[in-house]
């Protein structure tokens, strides 16, 4: 198998992983679709400001939930923000984890709260790590002339 | 690489290229060409991708990011055919604009875009403040074309 047809197969292979293991849903597919040769970097673009997004709005929740006396509905308004956004990009798991988080915001439940967040932030680096992989192999497939 | 499935195949499989054909590639059609639009959403993950469906289909649109910056730019003299409104924004959110739009006489197509809200009071009194349609997020290409067929009746 040449150096292409095998990059090809290992991005169709991680893509199914990832849609298979429920990192990503029909959504990402979307973007995908409206990817095309006036703008050959719409998805990589849009996964980038979610990132951006996503970085900062785990370091304000866990900022507000660092406070003496936490403001739930700040932290709410965050995670449904996250919320939001992940969905956007077909990020299911994580949307999956804003959806919790939201209940346990609305019983005040600090506890919850706290693990939530480290859910969360553990979902969204391994979501990070997965893309970049994809990536990483599209970048491969077009140097390789694809 | 992937099957990159431009717009125009897949428009095909569901029987709109007909209301919208020639679309792709940055070709407008009869049907969209001229047909303004107002992205209004606070997030800049849902402002591009909303911007692009928009753009692929041939439709020239401008983003601002909540309520006030809409009705500011319909109290300067800007009109658009659609308005993509989100509900939830800071400095003034979607219902109170869209309530303020209407007041101000603004006929366009409004469409509410939200994410599915656990409030199905919020939902109606968004419905109530003046929308003519209603889609859950994420946007996405086929649900645009639903309101866009409303657009095309009224026009």
């Amino acid at each position: 198998m040449d150096v292409m047809s095998q990059l090809q197969r290992q991005w169709l292979e991680h893509s199914a992983f990832l849609r298979k293991e429920g990192y990503l849903d029909d959504q990402f597919e979307q973007l995908q679709k409206l990817q095309d040769e006036s703008s050959p970097d719409f998805v990589i673009e849009v996964v980038s400001i979610f990132f951006d997004d996503s970085e900062k709005l785990l370091s304000n929740m866990a900022r507000a939930l660092e406070q003496k006396v936490v403001d739930f509905k700040q932290v709410d308004a965050h995670v449904h923000q996250f919320k939001g956004s992940s969905a956007s990009i077909g990020a299911m798991r994580v949307k999956n984890v804003c959806i919790e988080f939201r209940n346990y915001c609305e019983a005040q439940n600090l506890e919850e709260c706290l693990r939530c967040t480290r859910k969360l932030q553990f979902e969204y680096s391994v979501l990070k790590n997965q893309l970049e992989y994809l990536f990483r192999l599209e970048q491969q497939i077009r140097a390789a002339g694809g | 690489m992937s099957s990159n499935i431009n717009t125009e195949n897949w428009m095909k499989d569901i029987g709109v290229l007909d209301h919208l054909s020639g679309v792709g590639e940055g070709s407008t059609s009869a049907a969209t060409k001229n047909i303004t639009a107002l992205v209004v959403d606070d997030d800049s993950v849902n402002q591009m991708i909303h911007s692009k469906i928009l753009e692929n289909l041939g439709i020239q649109n401008q983003v601002v990011r909540n309520g006030k910056e809409a009705v500011d730019l319909h109290s300067s003299g800007n009109n658009f055919d659609l308005i993509l409104m989100d509900m939830d924004m800071p400095v003034m959110n979607g219902i109170e604009a869209t309530r303020k739009l209407r007041a101000m006489g603004v006929r366009s197509i409004i469409a509410g875009v939200s994410t599915c809200t656990r409030d199905e009071l919020e939902q109606k009194e968004f419905m109530a403040a003046g929308l003519d349609d209603f889609q859950e997020k994420p946007l996405t290409t086929p649900k645009l074309v639903s309101i866009l067929q409303k657009v095309n009746k009224k026009c």
